[in-house]
């Protein structure tokens, strides 16, 4: 298929069409229970977020820090099934207009089996899959399926991926690049790597139209420093955080903060 | 990518590919069949490809060789013995039982063989701290000991539950140097303290090697840890051939992860008149889902890495394992193991704790040997071949079977006293009052202390 009809990257192109970087806004399913999770997604996308990654509850998430692994658990404690994703997708699209993603580690997608989780997520009004264990080495599967589905394949690259691996990684990438901008786990940190910028800048080199940033950011402040030369701006933590102590009144509000940092003051790269 | 049979298939697999020449013996992964791989994030892949790079270059290079000859005849005390066992031998069916004794290695299991090698690997790396996850605290232990040998900063995650179940090996680690980290996640286990350490490698990767402790894991780590116990079968087949004059009838051992097992087997893999056994921690019995037996009960998944058995619920969540034996508390195991299992050239059964615990006391009474709880696993699957073996033969001494005594069981002497009655309310030895257990103030303290400071470093 081809680049114009991702969701995803039509979503950047909107954003990039008001000369500004999109909002990447992250929350987990299930958080504190489904249709709370389904309420905040709404308040994220009505409040400025152009792409929303639904994260999938997972009993070990290595990627994740503290407040992710404690909203997950929790959501796992709450009875959350993996099926109910799909949920949370169609209610989040059915009334939004947010490209609405799900970040998920491998083994939940496998369980189901990758077709059948791929059909459901595409039913579901879905545009892809965000995955932080799966590298293209190992999607031999997830290729096929994502190409008979129409749904975006969002592959991580790290400030360790040498120039093959950047390469490989945006060839096997459809809708945008996620540029990790640490060696790290989630969560929220005082300043943004400078690494992140030399990153985006070589992900670009090795062709990929689409970038965006996400791990550590967590303020107005680094939404604006990443605005500047990435595609788009991820942020996770903060908002989970924001769940975690306002519900959706927080997360609306957190977003349209993050949201005013967007627009690139200076000429874009 | 090979798609995995989900059904074993014939028993005889394994047979017909030793048959037609070809070899199971050193197997370089990435896969294993359809198991193993590298299910990592991007972030780790760098350096994965620097520890496979450094391992070739290391398994190619005499001065390497030498180095960990030298160390493991003069440190650890190897070749271990091949000690014959023929008082506990009477209780299995009459088969002539030997014990590969990695329990008389320094530090106590089989551990160090691994850890050494690839605390040179990280010295040849240029790193300069190693981090370690450990389950009954033999790895971490390990770990901590050749940390201080080389001069590397060591940090160990340890589930809460293990670092209760096994203060006194805590306490060892913080005495050789090493920052225990007991990790409160999840269950509290070992797959959790390789959660925690995984998420410190990628943190910290720069500096840091993250010693796995089993056969487990992304490429190369199965392969790695299993050249690094690939002694244990060398030398046990050695000492059979000296002792009897005949290759074993089988070979038993416990299975975690893994390590010990896979270093006992592959010496063994290729003799196809050589039958293997694996045992796996069936815990309470795997009837009451109380267990850690992912091949025996586990279908593929992935975790930590690696494409293995893993015991997962209907989500691809992981269930959470049980058993007594802390080394052995795991919900997946090594990819090499699997591959094995599919293809009928080893056989996994479950032992239950308390057919473990059984094994346990028999071997204290009958060799005057106290064998690691996980070790005892393997004993006790050991007595079931022995009688299966033997069965309808006139000489039954004529069956002989290695047994790898993978560690010493110090480290569980609480915890048998608990199980056999021996403790009164108080913990004291009944009749005493000696406390099996570690004293509480300085240690308890020391490790609260650490966490606390680990939390703000986060």
């Amino acid at each position: 298929m081809s680049e114009t009809t991702s969701k995803s990257a039509a979503a950047i192109d909107r954003a990039k069409a008001e000369g500004r970087a999109a909002l990447i806004g992250y929350l987990p399913a299930g958080y504190p229970d489904v249709q709370a999770s389904i309420d905040a997604g709404i308040a994220l996308a009505r409040n400025g977020a152009d792409l929303i990654e639904i994260g999938i509850p997972y009993s070990d998430p290595v990627m994740d820090g503290p407040v992710i692994q404690a909203a997950t658990t929790e959501a796992i404690a709450n009875g959350f099934r993996v099926a109910s994703v799909f949920d949370v997708v169609a209610g989040i699209t059915a009334v939004t207009d947010a490209a609405v993603l799900v970040m998920t580690y491998w083994n939940p997608v496998m369980r189901m089996g990758v077709d059948e989780f791929s059909r459901r997520l595409a039913e579901a009004g879905g545009a892809g899959l965000i995955t932080p264990d799966l590298i293209p080495d190992e999607a031999a599967e997830w290729f096929e399926a994502s190409d008979k589905y129409g749904l975006d394949r969002v592959f991580l690259v790290a400030p360790s991926s040498t120039p093959e691996r950047l390469e490989m990684t945006v060839k096997a990438s459809r809708g945008f690049v996620y540029a990790v901008s640490i060696m790290g786990i989630t969560g929220t940190r005082q300043a943004v790597s400078g690494s992140a910028e030399k990153l985006v800048a070589d992900t670009h080199a090795a062709g990929a139209e689409r970038v965006c940033v996400g791990l550590g950011v967590s303020t107005r402040e680094h939404v604006r420093e990443i605005a500047a030369y990435a595609d788009g701006v991820i942020v996770g933590s903060a908002l989970v955080a924001a769940v975690r102590d306002g519900g959706v009144d927080a997360v609306g509000k957190l977003t349209k903060d993050l949201s005013a940092g967007l627009h690139r003051e200076t000429a874009q790269a | 990518m090979v798609d995995a049979p989900t059904s074993r298939p014939e028993q005889n697999a394994a047979d017909a590919f030793l048959q037609g020449g070809a070899s199971l013996r050193n197997a370089s992964g990435p896969y294993f069949g359809s198991y193993g791989g590298r299910w990592m994030p991007e972030s780790l892949i760098a350096a994965l490809d620097e520890v496979q790079d450094t391992f070739e270059k290391a398994k190619a290079d005499p001065e390497f060789l030498a180095q960990l000859k030298d160390l493991n005849k003069n440190y650890s005390g190897r070749p271990s013995l091949l000690t014959e066992a023929k008082r506990f031998s009477e209780h299995a069916g009459g088969a002539r039982i030997f014990l590969k004794r990695e329990d008389l290695n320094h530090t106590g299991s089989h551990k160090i063989n691994n850890v050494l090698g690839q605390a040179l690997l990280a010295k040849r790396m240029g790193k300069t701290r190693v981090i370690a996850e450990t389950g009954a605290g033999q790895h971490g232990v390990a770990s901590a000991t050749a940390a201080a040998l080389l001069g590397l900063e060591c940090v160990v995650y340890m589930g809460a539950e293990d670092c209760r179940r096994q203060a006194l090996n805590v306490a060892r680690m913080q005495l050789l140097g090493a920052t225990v980290v007991p990790v409160t996640n999840g269950s509290q286990t070992l797959k959790d303290a390789i959660n925690d350490a995984l998420r410190d490698w990628v943190t910290n990767v720069e500096n840091t090697h993250y010693l796995l402790g089993t056969a487990a894991g992304a490429h190369p780590f199965p392969a790695m840890v299993r050249f690094f116990h690939e002694v244990i079968g060398e030398e046990a087949r050695a000492q059979i051939l000296e002792q009897t004059g005949k290759l074993p009838d089988a070979v038993c051992a416990c299975i975690g992860g893994g390590s010990n097992a896979i270093g006992l087997f592959h010496a063994f893999l290729d003799d196809s008149a050589v039958k293997i056994y694996g045992f796996e921690a069936g815990g309470d019995g795997v009837e009451t889902g109380r267990h850690a037996a992912a091949i025996s009960l586990g279908r593929p998944g992935v975790l930590h890495g690696a494409r293995s058995y893993l015991m997962q619920d209907e989500d691809g969540q992981t269930v959470e394992s049980h058993s007594i034996s802390a080394g052995l508390d795991y919900p997946s195991v090594g990819p090499e193991h699997s591959y094995l299992a599919d293809i009928g050239r080893v056989t996994y059964e479950p032992v239950t704790d308390t057919e473990a615990m059984d094994a346990f006391r028999l071997l204290c009474r009958t060799e005057g040997i106290l064998p690691a709880i996980e070790s005892a696993h393997a004993l006790a699957g050991a007595i079931k071949v022995g009688q299966r073996l033997t069965e309808g033969k006139a000489d039954p001494s004529e069956v002989s079977i290695i047994v790898n005594l993978s560690g010493r069981g110090d480290k569980d002497v609480e915890t048998a006293a608990a199980w056999f009655d021996m403790l009164d309310e108080d913990g004291n030895v009944k009749g005493t009052t000696l406390s099996t257990r570690t004293p509480k103030g300085p240690a308890e303290r020391s490790t609260e202390e650490q966490r606390s400071t680990e939390e703000q470093n986060r």
